[in-house]
Parts: structure tokens; sequence; C-alpha cells
């Protein structure tokens, strides 16, 4: 995309797999001395097992990355993966779905899903007609989801544990867990779209210069409401793939996921202005966050480090991506 | 944004014709809207009149409302500030610990001290390097509370000797039969508000956030007035960190979790764009108002607490829309 400076744009994409592979070794390193178990760093299990946990944010930060390359903002993933968790779960003890037996299995994810579908639709239609900044609706939604949440079944845990489904999450297919299947081909998957389908390049187009967008004839309206139901929908998926092993979900679960996933897609390169993102990045930002979060607990670092120094790497990469690209855009705004 | 700086400079004119009259209700639609939300929630219960109860509510509201008076500053500058919930967290539980080590006399200025810090390196990271301050807020979010947990060691901070000592004044106490926090809410409210609205800073913040680049080339230090802007931020969120510690005289490492969005909340709905140049305290103050007395007002009439969040959810939406739609002069926005 209209790269300034090759240079620039090679030291971008290439810096998040850099940073990856400089964790990587810096903890293997470094748990040598102060790791208190005798357990590498880097095992085949423990490589799986990253994987699998980065599976809840990455999936969903695979959406965030479309919409912000769109030119707008998602806070209410977390809701919507709070809630399409409790769809899942409940909607196993319905009388007609319990008369199923494990036929219902499937049809339980099928209506988590459409609930993501359609609160992303209600987001993306709410940008689109009334034309209040996405991230003043989503911030409201951030609320009203929630609230929806709680409003279904009260302050207490939904619970249903299926066996059958537990066996199914937990299953390894060559290898990688059923949740790691699911990121990859959630990666694959919006990988195809935004690079290979006329909807991707126009969402780039969009959210590059939305005027420039409008002229050339796209529908920008329908573009976006698309958008808002690809990440709603992915945040269903992201929760029934989770909510499947375990089987329970609070009322506040998925709190703060959002701000989690825009770290992971700021980290991996994608512009909050728009028009620049890439997926693969957005991979290398979540798996960047996850090493880091085990490998700072390997060492024996307790939360509060890891916290703080997500935080301090957050700014620092936002500072010298300005640095790389002095010639950018002037105005950062939101 | 420019409608922002259009709109601002119309308020004074006499007269009272049809289109003034839109206007009029266009502009002054949240205290509108604030107005009829008391007289419904007044029919509906007979209680929610009562001095005790308005007293109650502006109070429970006074943490969110001081929060949300230097927030505005720094959306009116045309930034974003999602690290106050954090940085809240953080100034209870240092001035919580230096109460007990030492005494309340010092630990109050120490702790406005370490916070005022915290929010100069904000104002550093987005005034001075121009850095996107929602990212660089996000960042500190994260860091703030890395910081609370390593000063706590991640336990919770409790006053040992709650009896013997008079930091509780400032969250329990009352002058003049209001309730203390109410009268640093109003007393905050009243000074900011002037210093928003007839001071030289507060027309360099408008100018700012309205146009930084105009701003700029008319001689306005835009970088030194964002980071004025987050320094207010931060004696705000202080003040308030200061009424949650007094009034709970203990606290969680979590006690500011999440009220970033809150208190953006509030500032929206008081009319402040978010893309800068527009708002004002008064507006802001109306904003937390209604957040508190609906919130009240149905736990009154029997609803839980969370059906807030989706009348909340409803109202930011229409309040937001309304407010550009009467801007842009139709309803449905113009994208194809």
């Amino acid at each position: 995309m209209m790269a300034p400076g090759r240079l620039s744009t090679f030291l971008r994409s290439g810096a998040i797999w850099a940073f990856i592979a400089l964790e990587l070794a810096f903890f293997s390193i470094a748990g040598q001395f102060l790791s208190a178990s005798d357990t590498a760093f880097l095992t085949w299990d423990s490589l799986l097992l990253l994987l699998k946990q980065s599976a809840p944010l990455g999936i969903i930060a695979m959406g965030m990355t479309l919409v912000m390359v769109n030119g707008n903002i998602d806070l209410s993933v977390g809701a919507i993966f709070a809630l399409a968790a409790v769809i899942l779960l409940d909607s196993m003890t319905w009388p007609f779905m319990a008369a199923m037996g494990d036929w219902s299995l499937p049809l339980a994810w099928v209506f988590a899903l459409l609930v993501g579908v359609a609160l992303g639709a209600v987001n993306g239609f709410l940008v689109w007609k009334t034309g209040v900044d996405a991230f003043i609706v989503t911030l409201g939604a951030m609320l009203g989801f929630r609230g929806l949440v709680f409003m279904y079944n009260g302050e207490q845990p939904t619970s249903h544990l299926n066996w059958t489904l537990v066996d199914f999450a937990e299953a390894q297919f060559l290898g990688l867990h059923t949740a790691t299947w699911f990121l990859l081909l959630v990666t694959v998957g919006m990988w195809w779209l935004m690079n290979r389908t006329v909807h991707g390049r126009n969402a780039y187009a969009i959210g590059d210069n939305r005027e420039a967008a409008v002229n050339a004839g796209i529908r920008v309206g329908p573009h976006m409401m698309i958008n808002f139901m690809i990440i709603g929908f992915l945040a269903a998926l992201s929760a029934v793939v989770f909510y499947s092993e375990t089987g329970s979900v609070n009322p506040n679960d998925g709190m703060l996921y959002e701000l989690w996933i825009i770290t992971a897609v700021v980290l991996g390169g994608t512009k909050l202005t728009g028009g620049s993102g890439s997926i693969v990045s957005t991979l290398g930002g979540v798996l960047a966050i996850q090493i880091l979060r085990r490998g700072l607990n390997h060492i024996g670092a307790d939360t509060s480090t890891v916290n703080l120094v997500i935080g301090l790497i957050l700014i620092a990469v936002l500072f010298l991506d300005r640095q790389l690209n002095v010639k950018g855009k002037e105005a950062l705004r939101i | 944004m420019s409608e922002a700086a259009q709109e601002r400079p119309a308020r004074g004119a006499g007269g009272l014709t049809g289109a003034k009259v839109g206007t009029f209700l266009a502009k002054q639609g949240i205290l509108i809207a604030f107005i009829l939300f008391m007289v419904g929630f007044t029919l509906a219960n007979d209680r929610f009149l009562d001095p005790d109860n308005i007293l109650g509510v502006i109070r429970s509201s006074a943490i969110l409302g001081v929060m949300a008076l230097g927030v505005t500053f720094v959306v009116i500058s045309g930034n974003l500030d999602l690290s106050v919930g954090s940085l809240m967290s953080f100034s209870t539980i240092v001035v919580l610990d230096l109460h007990d080590t030492l005494g309340p006399a010092l630990a109050i200025p120490a702790m406005f001290g370490l916070t005022l810090a915290i929010g100069a390196v904000i104002g550093f990271l987005v005034g001075y390097l121009r850095l996107n301050s929602l990212i660089v807020t996000l960042g500190m979010l994260s860091a703030i509370h890395g910081l609370t947990l390593t000063w706590s060691g991640g336990q919770n901070m409790d006053i040992a000797d709650k009896e013997g000592t008079w930091f509780s004044v400032f969250g329990q106490g009352t002058a003049l039969g209001i309730p203390v926090p109410i009268l640093m809410f109003a007393l905050l409210a009243a000074v900011l508000g002037i210093v928003l609205a007839k001071t030289p800073f507060g027309r360099k913040v408008y100018a700012v956030g309205g146009n930084g680049t105009a701003a700029t080339f008319s001689g306005i230090r835009r970088a030194r007035t964002v980071f004025t802007c987050y320094l207010i931020s931060a004696f705000c969120v202080a003040t308030a960190g200061l009424i949650q510690a007094s009034r709970s005289m203990g606290s969680q490492n979590t006690v500011g979790q999440g009220m970033e969005l809150e208190v953006l909340a509030a500032v929206i709905l008081g009319g402040a764009s978010l893309m800068g140049g527009s708002g004002t305290i008064f507006k802001t103050v109306i904003g937390v108002l209604i957040l508190g007395f609906i919130q009240n007002g149905l736990l009154l009439i029997g609803l839980q607490f969370y059906v807030q969040f989706v009348v909340t959810w409803i109202i930011i939406i229409l309040a937001v829309w309304l407010d550009i739609a009467a801007k842009r002069g139709r309803l449905l926005s113009p994208i194809a």
C-alpha cells in the first residue's frame, strides 16, 4: 500500500516478528537463570499451549484489524463475547434443545454466532445511519450489551458443561488444539478476505480516504456494516470456542478484552487512522503479547510487571512507528 | 471539527424567532432531556425528589464528576484520556498506603505529586511528542495498573486506625450541611468552568482542539496547552482518588477499573465532541448528573442496577445523534 519508503515498510512489517524472536531468545536465556522450574521456556508442549491460549483474543483481533483498517473501532467486543457465551451455554438447556441430545450442539453454536452477528449489525447500522463516530457507538454498546448480559441471567454465572463439547474443544488434530485450528482458520480466512476480495480492497480504500472512496462509487455504509457484523461474528466465535471447553461464564467475563485486542492490533502495526494494517502482523501482535505474558510468568514476574511492560511497549512502539513515518499523515486523530 | 468551531460564538444573540427556538432546543437538548428525566422519575416515585436522595445521588456522582471535569479539558483539546480509571486506583492506593506511613498531612500532597507526575508523563507523550492519545493512554492504563499492583503488592490497602484520623473528612464529612465531596466537586467545577470559559488558557484549549494547525499558526503553543490539559486531568483524578480513599478508608487495586469509559460517557453525554473544540464544564456536570440520577431513578422504581447500562447506551447514542443531526440539518447521515 503506497509505501513512502521501502525500508520503513519492511521494518514495520518485519518488526513484530523480530520482536517475537527477541522475546523467545530473551525468555529462553533468562529462564535458565531466573525460572523457578527446571522446564525450558521453549518446549513443543508449551508452544502448543501458547497458541491455544492466543486463540480467544487472536480470533477477535483479526476482526478488529478489518474494522480498524476500515477506519472504525469496536469497543464492544468484550460484551459481545460474554453475551454469545451466555447464549451458547443457556440455549443447550432449553427444553427442545435438551430433547435433541448432542444434535443440539451445532444449533447452540449457530444461536451464539447469530447473536454475535446481530449485535455487530446493530453497531454497524448505527454507525452507518446516524453518522455518530464508531468510537462513541461502540463505547455505548459496550455498556448496553453488558447490560443485556446481566439482564439475561442476573449476576449469576451461567453454566452448562457438555462432555461431547468439551472433548471436541480439547481435541488435538495433528498436534494442534481445536482453538488453535480456529485461530489459524480465521487468520487464513480474514487474510483472503482482506487481500483477495473486492470487499477487502474497499475496506482499505475507505479507511485510507473515505471521500475518495465515495467518489470512486464505493458504498461506504454497507461495507462498514458488514465489517461490524464480521467482528461480531468473530467475537461470538471466540466465545463458543472458549466456553465449549470451560462450560461456565460470569457476567463480567470479557471485560477489558477490547483494550487487550486493540493493543495487539496496534503492536501489529495497524493504524488507528485506517487504511493500513495486515492480518499476518496482527497474528504477530497477538503472539507477541501472549509470549510476553507467559515469558514474564516463566521468569517469576507477577501480573503487575506484565501490565507495566505491555503498557510501556505499546507506547514505545507508537513512538518508534512515528519516527519511522515522520513524513506520514500529520494529524493522528481517532 | 469545523462545525464545532462555528457553533461556539453563536451564543448570546437576542430575539426569539422560530429558528432560534429550534437551535436553542438542539443545543440545549441535553438539559431538556435531563429535566424530562427528573419529571418522569418524580412522577414514578415520590422519594426521588427528596433532598436526602438528591444529595445522596450527587455525592455518589462526585467521584465520577470530578474526573469528568479534567477529562473535559483533554477532550476539548482534541485528545482522549483512557487512563483516568487506572490512575484513580493508583492515587487511592498510594494515599491510603502513605497515610499510615507519613500521616495524612504529608500523604495527600505526596499523592498529588505522584499523580501529577504521571499526568505530566502522559502530557509529554501526547503534547510534546505528539503521539496518538488513544494509544498512549491505553498503554498508560495498563502500565499504571501495573504500578498500582507493584505498590500494593497485590494486596488490598486499608487504613489501620480508622477512628483516630481526620482523613475521613473528604469523603464522609459535611460542611454547612452539605457533604464535603459535593462541595469539592462544586468548587472544582466552578474554578475549572471559569478557567475554561473566561481565561486566555481556556480559549487556547478550544483553539487547539478546534483546529490545531491554525492554532499553531496563530502563535498558540499547542504542545504546552495539551500538556497542561493532562496536568489538569491528573489533578482532578488525584482529587477523585482522595475522595474515594477517604470515603472507604480502604481499597482494592481495581477501584477505578472501567471508570475511564464511564467518565468519557458522561463527557460525551454533556455534548463534548471527540474531535475536540467543543464542550463546556457546565454541560459535563449535567452529563454526570444525568448518569447519576438515571441510575438512582431506575433503582427507585425497582429495576436492577444493570438496566442503567442499557439505558445509558440508548441515551448516549440518542444524545450524540441528535446533536450531530441538528448541526448537519438532517436526521440520517449522508453516508451512502
